[in-house]
């Protein structure tokens, strides 16, 4: 029983760590599948948790929180934009500087206005969004095997989660079965047929920016306001990089993408749990090697050695009207 | 397809634009620092003063400066292949490995003349082999090279972690660094050469790294614009197509490029750590790779625009701190925010001003853009 205590354990922490990297990896599948390089998935998420948890505890309210983080986020997003859209210049360096702006703002923002070095104050529970438990999950919390399933894994997260798990089938059904997303799916691989059929090029791609605000901004608000009581600074720590790499890993598929960050948050997960401790068969496993393996995976991925990853076809490429 | 852009005199071109780019840039990080609620003019005054207002100053600006030298060649060289390696920070981290391991064996036996050599060898090589194998997927299996240097920095930190935490930490210490260097690996200072001009420096980790950066930065421009390899390189930047055409070797340049690339990223470890900290310590490079990305775009990728600003940015990190003493408000994070806008607008929004300045070009005198021999193209 012990051990499948360890493993329920180990799984909610699965999901909770995969959160933020679902949502930062669904935004970047948006902007990838409109053609748009977005390796400014960190910095955005950055700036969400920033704007989240000082709006929280400015106003007292988790939702102005989150309301100001998807804003803030969708400015950023709007700005990767205007670079690369509006003015054709390279996404790479766009996204490159959207991370450094983030990085640096935040910082010297929060300290500016909370000075706490760089954090902002400790929310309280109530600017917090709460766990939400499930009708039942305590009854039923001792029945074996079902008890502890319903009641920590699926029962007990906050709204932010089920939001995230909820965006996969969305984002599908976004993608595959509504005009926006078939024209969306056109612009990333071939945009010169869209421009043709009189559809605006520059339009979609901003619209699908948007929506890659608004995940990273939700990503960002979970981060500083789920699952830490407030800001610190580079709370990221590269889980913009891990989300691109669950990207490209799921094939800029929404459902693949889902597996991926739990792929990505259990190696995470498993790392933090185990700390040191010899496994059975392999042995000890230091833990930089767990935290490096998503790159790793990703690595190999890319490679062509675990399938292939093709990418959008128009990606990258700034559309140039042919004039 | 029409170029949209039409030319401009060279001077506006590689002069006037990125001034008005940077201009840009600091009017922004000025709207920042108010914000703040700080004078942006008064933290202008005391960022200048404290990066060339005394000589310790001066020599440390030139310090920085060195470590950004390095990295900015390093992503021109892999740039001028149409190769963006954001790499450089990993392939300096590894080349740190490098360094440790040739110090740490020879410290105690040779002197630093002898060291000097092997450690620049021991760096370069690293730092290339960290930069060959996303080469290699690029070039052979088509991986995209910014996202397997992405991943490969990552790779590199974590390598570089449970190294310092293990086998390179000395028995018995808790800090996750080497043990110190012994005399035979410390590089001989240059702060003398400031002192000869009459200024007083207490302490400084200024070396001769400096002079190493300035002969790469020549031997660069004389690879890319004085070899068979470099026109090469450009050939395959401008156009993958026409190189192949030509008969270069897809694989062969992009190797080449980016482990000369990753040489001098692997190089710029040699700055502080032999010049300055005398060990390896965990996140030794802090970013230097990624300000090279910043320095190798505003410098327009000549070596001369690079070693200018890199020249600048030591100014920022130097005048940085100083301005973190002046004014609590503003920590040396802000040099990260202007990092970023110098990026945003140097490299992203490069050609924001160009359509307004090609047009007063043309209306104060259409010869400099060429409007009078082909007329109805272009601006």
């Amino acid at each position: 029983m012990d051990s499948f205590n360890a493993i329920i354990q180990v799984l909610d922490s699965t999901i909770r760590l995969s959160v933020p990297l679902l949502l930062a990896c669904l935004a970047g599948l948006f902007s990838e599948r409109a053609g748009i390089f977005d390796i400014g998935l960190e910095g955005k998420m950055l700036v969400g948790a920033f704007a989240g948890a000082s709006a929280a505890a400015v106003f007292h309210s988790a939702l102005i929180g989150l309301g100001m983080a998807i804003l803030i986020s969708v400015a950023f997003a709007l700005v990767h934009g205007f670079a690369s859209i509006t003015h054709r210049g390279n996404q790479i360096v766009s996204g490159v500087a959207i991370n450094f702006i983030a990085a640096g703002s935040t910082i010297i923002l929060g300290q500016a206005w909370f000075s706490q070095g760089g954090r902002t104050p400790a929310l309280q529970p109530d600017e917090r969004f709460a766990a939400i438990i499930w009708p039942g999950a305590d009854a039923i919390r001792d029945v074996p095997i079902i008890g502890p399933i319903y009641a920590e894994l699926i029962s007990g997260h906050s709204i932010l989660v089920y939001f995230a798990f909820a965006m996969v089938p969305f984002t599908w059904w976004v993608l595959f079965r509504t005009r926006f997303g078939l024209r969306m799916r056109a612009v990333g691989e071939n945009p010169a047929a869209v421009d043709t059929a009189g559809i605006s090029v520059a339009w979609l791609r901003y619209r699908a920016l948007i929506c890659t605000g608004i995940l990273t901004g939700v990503a960002g608000a979970y981060l500083s306001m789920v699952q830490n009581g407030g800001f610190v600074k580079d709370m990221t720590a590269g889980k913009g990089y891990i989300a691109l790499a669950a990207l490209i890993f799921a094939k800029w598929k929404p459902v693949n993408a889902m597996f991926a960050c739990l792929l990505f948050g259990f190696l995470d997960a498993a790392a933090i749990r185990l700390q040191g401790s010899p496994l059975p068969i392999i042995g000890k496993v230091p833990v930089q090697f767990m935290q490096a393996l998503p790159y790793v995976l990703t690595v190999i991925l890319l490679a062509g050695f675990i399938g292939k990853a093709i990418p959008p076809r128009a990606g990258g490429v700034p559309y140039v009207k042919e004039r | 397809m029409s170029t949209p852009y039409a030319k401009l005199p060279a001077w506006a071109d590689y002069g006037l634009i990125p001034l008005i780019n940077l201009s840009i840039a600091f009017v922004v990080a000025g709207f920042v620092v108010m914000l703040v609620g700080e004078n942006p003019f008064r933290a202008a005054v005391i960022l200048v003063e404290g990066a060339f207002g005394k000589g310790t100053g001066i020599a440390f600006t030139l310090f920085y400066a060195t470590t950004f030298i390095f990295t900015g060649l390093s992503v021109a060289v892999a740039a001028h292949c149409s190769l963006f390696n954001i790499g450089t920070e990993g392939q300096a981290y590894i080349g740190g490995l490098g360094i440790a391991l040739v110090c740490l064996s020879f410290d105690s036996v040779l002197p630093w003349w002898v060291i000097f050599p092997i450690a620049i060898v021991a760096a370069a090589a690293f730092g290339a082999l960290w930069g060959l194998i996303p080469a290699y997927l690029q070039a052979k299996r088509g991986s995209h090279i910014v996202i397997t240097t992405i991943m490969f920095n990552f790779i590199a930190a974590s390598v570089m972690v449970y190294l310092l935490v293990g086998a390179l930490k000395p028995a018995g210490s808790q800090a996750p660094q080497t043990r110190n260097f012994l005399a035979g690996a410390e590089l001989p200072k240059l702060n003398w050469v400031i002192e000869l001009f009459g200024a007083k420096i207490r302490s400084a980790p200024l070396n001769i790294c400096f002079l190493l950066a300035l002969v790469m930065a020549f031997l660069v421009w004389l690879l890319i614009w004085r070899t068979r390899l470099g026109y090469e390189m450009r050939t395959y930047g401008h156009s993958p197509k026409a190189a192949r055409y030509a008969g270069i070797s897809e694989t062969r340049i992009i190797i080449t490029a980016m482990m000369i690339s990753g040489a001098l990223a692997g190089m710029m470890a040699l700055n502080p750590v032999m010049g300055d900290q005398h060990n390896v310590a965990i996140d030794f490079v802090s970013g230097a790779g990624y300000v090279g990305i910043a320095v190798a775009l505003m410098g327009r990728l000549h070596p001369v625009g690079i070693v200018l600003a890199a020249i600048l940015f030591g100014m920022l990190y130097q005048g940085g701190a100083e301005l973190a003493f002046e004014m609590p408000a503003i920590s040396r994070d802000m040099i990260v925010i202007i990092q970023g806008l110098v990026i945003l607008f140097a490299g992203a929004l490069e050609h924001m001003f160009r359509p307004y300045i090609q047009t007063l070009f043309a209306s104060l005198s259409p010869k400099s853009v060429g409007m009078q021999t082909v007329k109805g193209t272009g601006a």
